[in-house]
């Protein structure tokens, strides 16, 4: 094989302190390099055409790039030598940049490394062989796991695109926090005004199928080919003929359940219907306040219910959907912030959350839509709002800005002032962080139009003084202490990765970073795609997001799917494992070992042989490393072609 | 329960004046309680304020002194009642961790420190150590009737890395004690503020600021007394209450205790062995209350 190298000066990223032209003149020496140069920025359209030329020229069989890592440009690259007539895998990357330039100072020594690297890349694709993708059929149902803001838009998309969608959502009603809101930000408009005909259309699309109170047990396949294992979980209503009427609510003798839609504010029945929008409207029983599921005794609602359908003994179901590809939207959580004793971690009945505030705003919370102080009752006058609660504060791991809370502090002080005229509002603030459309016009507004009173510093202490609430904070633009007599304080707490999430991603077999958030495919290139095919992302389960980028995000995440389902069939990568049949001694080790399920047990002329099936195999090569006969070989990781690499390394 | 405990003991230089019943409340709670403590032999002063103010490294070093006499006694701990001395003995172990700042402390030393010394208070080991349901079990004399509010200072549980013990925003240990004594406590919520401490001396007016705003959130709460577990809080609390009133113009007459003492009587130790006569607010109306009460609930009973 006649072999090109092309070394890239990536501008100054690579040539700063790599010497490209002493690479590319020693790269000439090696076996089988009959051209190699240096190119300014070689994914050019001219560095490309360079690379065409060069293959028609010197009529090469393979090429060497010298540049930035495979992530960025191996696919660049292979469609390059395509055009130029060669198989896309007669190519090699060696990745001078990430590994060489960006993390070594001394140009010496990064040169003779990239000279090592293009090399090793040069013996390996001596050994490269053409490989040929297979197509295979994909079904185009989309799964959407989430029913927030950012899922209901994915799924709407993809209905009206024409797609048949899945939606699974753990809780009782789709809406996720947005239904939970009063008002949105900056418009100031009524949220679930917005959000209802959305959760109304998800349930009356005809090709979105939604399973509420249920979750994701098991996620196999792969992209075009997942098969999903759903729980539903016991709601011990029959909801094929629940109404929705509400009659056993009413009659519910149960009433101090946890209301989680209100955030605890005031309590609920043990069978409820979250709120009186919610979608799908059934009833369900929470097991954990139920007396006739705790105790045994009661059973009023099945009484009394019109139609029939409470089921003590109901258990939870398992159904199988299949689909193509799988839009992940699982949204947030709030920080637990009574990790924060100097706020009374807990303790004071009148600190609350900013979510909890929101349904205390809302005419359709328990509260009808005043402000009341959860103590007593009383209408508050004084009303602290403090920022930055498990945000940008490293002491309580959670260093990272949730992005959203400057802006719903400024809602949450104009909509105060808008309910209690006669009161002043307070914001203890590190930094505001208004970047959006009409966003810092808004927090202006609170402070100039509506009498908010900002001081910028961190509260150091709350605590009770008779009836009221002192909170004594630093004011760093005065330099002076700061005491406000409140009779409310409100937390902008911050987000988190939503409970369960990382579990939810092992299932995905996708990657989340520290906090639980799930890793985009690129995070400018490739905002909503994952490291899995097939597996896409929207909204708040990727970092904290307000409702616009969740919205954004989950049309995205649509498109993606209508792109990849725009084919009916899919190219399947031929870099996967290959059963050297006349070497396999049928012992099995690889079937055990391989953490897809993709090689099985096949009879060849009465002898037992491991098979792969190339659809499910990704290529991870374990079982090239378990086989003890060498007989499983990876295609363009074959054992010989790993050390080759090697040798061409340690060859001095 | 572990009868055998055995504890070095750091009386720390206000035990041998101003907080003087403090030290004797705690011998005699610890000896009632059969805790034996042993004094750290040719103890001397841990540095205190204006050693660490001064210099780093003579601070230590003054610790570091005292926790190796703690190691000559073939002990690997001690305890103290004094948190200003515990916050400087553990501050000395934590910064010779360090091994460019041992060397400058060892040279300021006869001979190198041993410098794995742990320190606790003596509030620390009999919550830990001795447990607060088994001092339940020794109450002879309960608190009956008592309204009690307990004060911790700022440094009993800070820095929260280097104390290690409680919550440092909303401490427990004495509240609990005082409960399992028989009294009423009631939520202080200035538990952790800063009292003035040694401001007492340069700047008499924060004192009076400062501590006259706890007397007056421990008037507000109905609390008849405080509790503290600081000989400086105790002090500027206590002996300052007069000045406090002046400048303040209030009319406070809050007894302060070290929670030692109330604990002492409630087990049965005389008002002269717990040093009640060395407070300079009066208990006696409120110790006599206290009997009264008692007297009262048992006729009734």
């Amino acid at each position: 094989m006649k072999v090109g190298v092309f070394v890239c000066h990536c501008g100054s990223n690579i040539e700063a302190t790599v010497d490209t032209a002493a690479v590319a003149a020693a790269a000439r020496e090696f076996p089988g390099v009959v051209f190699a140069t240096d190119t300014m920025y070689t994914c050019s359209e001219p560095g490309q055409d360079e690379i065409v030329n060069a293959i028609k020229e010197h009529n090469l069989g393979g090429i060497v790039v010298a540049s930035c890592t495979p992530r960025m440009h191996e696919q660049t690259f292979r469609r390059t030598v395509e055009r130029a007539g060669l198989n896309k895998y007669l190519f090699e990357m060696a990745n001078i940049r990430e590994h060489v330039s960006w993390i070594g100072k001394d140009r010496e020594a990064n040169t003779n490394k990239s000279v090592d690297l293009v090399r090793m890349a040069t013996e390996k694709l001596l050994r490269n062989r053409p490989l040929y993708s297979k197509k295979f059929d994909i079904n185009k149902r989309v799964l959407v796991i989430g029913g927030g803001v950012a899922g209901i838009q994915a799924a709407l998309d993809c209905a009206d695109g024409g797609l048949e969608v899945v939606m699974v959502e753990k809780t009782s009603t789709i809406g996720g926090k947005m239904a939970k809101l009063d008002k949105t930000f900056p418009t100031v408009d009524c949220s679930s005004c917005i959000l209802g005909p959305r959760m109304v259309d998800v349930a009356q699309h005809p090709n979105i199928t939604l399973y509420a109170y249920s979750e994701i047990e098991e996620i196999n396949g792969y992209v075009g080919n997942f098969e999903i294992k759903v729980k539903k979980k016991a709601t011990y209503v029959n909801w094929d003929s629940c109404t929705g009427c509400g009659i056993c609510m009413e009659k519910c003798p149960s009433k101090k359940a946890t209301d989680y839609f209100n955030e605890g504010i005031g309590k609920t029945t043990a069978i409820n219907i979250p709120f009186p929008q919610a979608i799908p409207k059934k009833a369900k029983i929470d097991p954990d306040f139920c007396t006739k599921l705790t105790k045994g005794k009661c059973g009023v609602c099945a009484k009394v219910c019109p139609s029939g359908c409470i089921d003590y003994e109901m258990q939870d179901e398992f159904v199988t959907e299949k689909v193509g590809a799988i839009v992940t939207a699982t949204g947030y959580d709030l920080f637990d912030w009574s990790v924060y004793g100097e706020y009374g971690a807990g303790r004071y009945p009148d600190v609350i959350t900013g979510l909890q505030y929101e349904r205390m705003l809302s005419a359709s919370g328990p509260t009808g839509g005043h402000i009341k102080r959860p103590s007593d009752g009383k209408e508050p006058k004084n009303i602290v709002f403090i920022q930055c609660v498990g945000s940008r504060d490293k002491s309580v791991g959670r260093p990272y800005c949730t992005g959203f809370c400057c802006m719903y502090t400024a809602k949450q002080a104009i909509l105060t002032k808008d309910h209690l005229p006669d009161s002043q509002s307070y914001v203890f603030y590190m930094d505001i962080r208004a970047v959006g459309k009409l966003y810092d016009e808004f927090t202006r507004r609170a402070m100039e139009e509506y009498d908010t009173k900002y001081i910028r510093g961190r509260v150091s202490m709350i605590y009770p003084k008779g009836e009221k609430l002192l909170v004594r904070g630093a004011d760093t633009l005065m330099g002076s202490q700061v005491e406000v007599d409140a009779d409310l304080v409100v937390l902008a707490v911050g987000a988190e990765a939503s409970a369960g999430a990382s579990e939810l991603a092992e299932k995905l077999r996708i990657s989340y970073d520290s906090y639980g958030f799930y890793m985009e495919g690129h995070p400018k290139l490739k905002p909503v795609e994952t490291n899995t095919a097939g597996v896409y992302l929207a909204g708040a389960c990727q970092g904290p997001k307000d409702i616009p980028s969740s919205v954004a995000q989950g049309s995205a995440a649509a498109a993606k799917v209508l792109g990849l389902f725009s084919k009916d069939q899919l190219e399947s990568d031929p870099q996967v494992s290959i059963v050297d049949i006349k070497r396999c001694i049928g012992c099995g080790k690889c079937i055990q070992t391989c953490p897809f399920g993709a090689i099985k047990e096949m009879e060849f002329r009465g002898m037992v042989k491991a098979d792969v099936i190339e659809t499910i195999c990704q290529g991870c090569g374990i079982c090239t490393s378990t086989c003890p006969q060498g007989a499983i070989q990876l295609q363009h990781s074959t054992d010989n072609q790993i050390l080759s690499e090697v040798n061409a390394l340690c060859q001095f | 329960m572990n009868t055998s405990l055995n504890y070095a003991y750091y009386p720390g230089c206000s035990s041998t004046g101003t907080s003087i019943e403090y030290d004797m409340s705690s011998r005699a709670v610890c000896a009632a309680l059969d805790i034996k403590l042993t004094d750290v032999p040719d103890w001397s002063c841990c540095g205190s304020t204006p050693a660490h103010t001064v210099d780093h490294s003579l601070s230590s070093a003054l610790s570091a002194r005292n926790l190796d006499q703690v190691a000559s006694m073939g002990l690997d701990s001690c305890i103290t009642p004094c948190p200003s001395c515990l916050a400087n003995l553990k501050t000395a172990k934590h910064r010779m961790e360090d091994e460019g700042f041992r060397d400058k402390v060892n040279n300021l030393l006869d001979k190198p420190a041993n410098t794995k010394i742990e320190t606790k208070s003596v509030l620390q080991i009999l919550v830990e150590d001795y447990g607060i349901e088994n001092i339940r079990k020794k109450v002879v004399k309960p608190l009956t009737g008592l309204v009690v509010g307990a004060y911790y200072g700022c440094i009993l549980n800070r820095p929260a890395e280097l104390m290690q013990f409680d919550d440092r925003e909303h401490p427990m240990a004495m509240d609990n004690i005082m409960e399992a004594l028989g009294a009423t406590v009631v939520p202080f919520p200035l538990k952790v503020e800063c009292c003035g401490a040694s401001f007492g001396i340069p700047r008499k007016d924060v004192v009076m600021r400062l501590s006259g705003k706890l007397l007056d959130t421990a008037k507000s709460i109905g609390a008849m007394a405080l509790v503290t577990a600081c000989p400086l809080c105790q002090m500027n609390l206590d002996m300052r209450q007069d000045q406090i009133n002046h400048a303040n113009g209030s009319h406070h007459k809050i007894p302060i205790f070290y929670f030692t003492q109330l604990l002492g009587l409630a087990l049965g130790l005389t008002e002269k062995e717990l040093g009640m006569n060395k407070l300079c607010v009066s208990p006696r109306t409120l110790l006599d209350f206290m009997v009264n009460e008692e007297n009262i609930k048992e006729k009734a009973a």
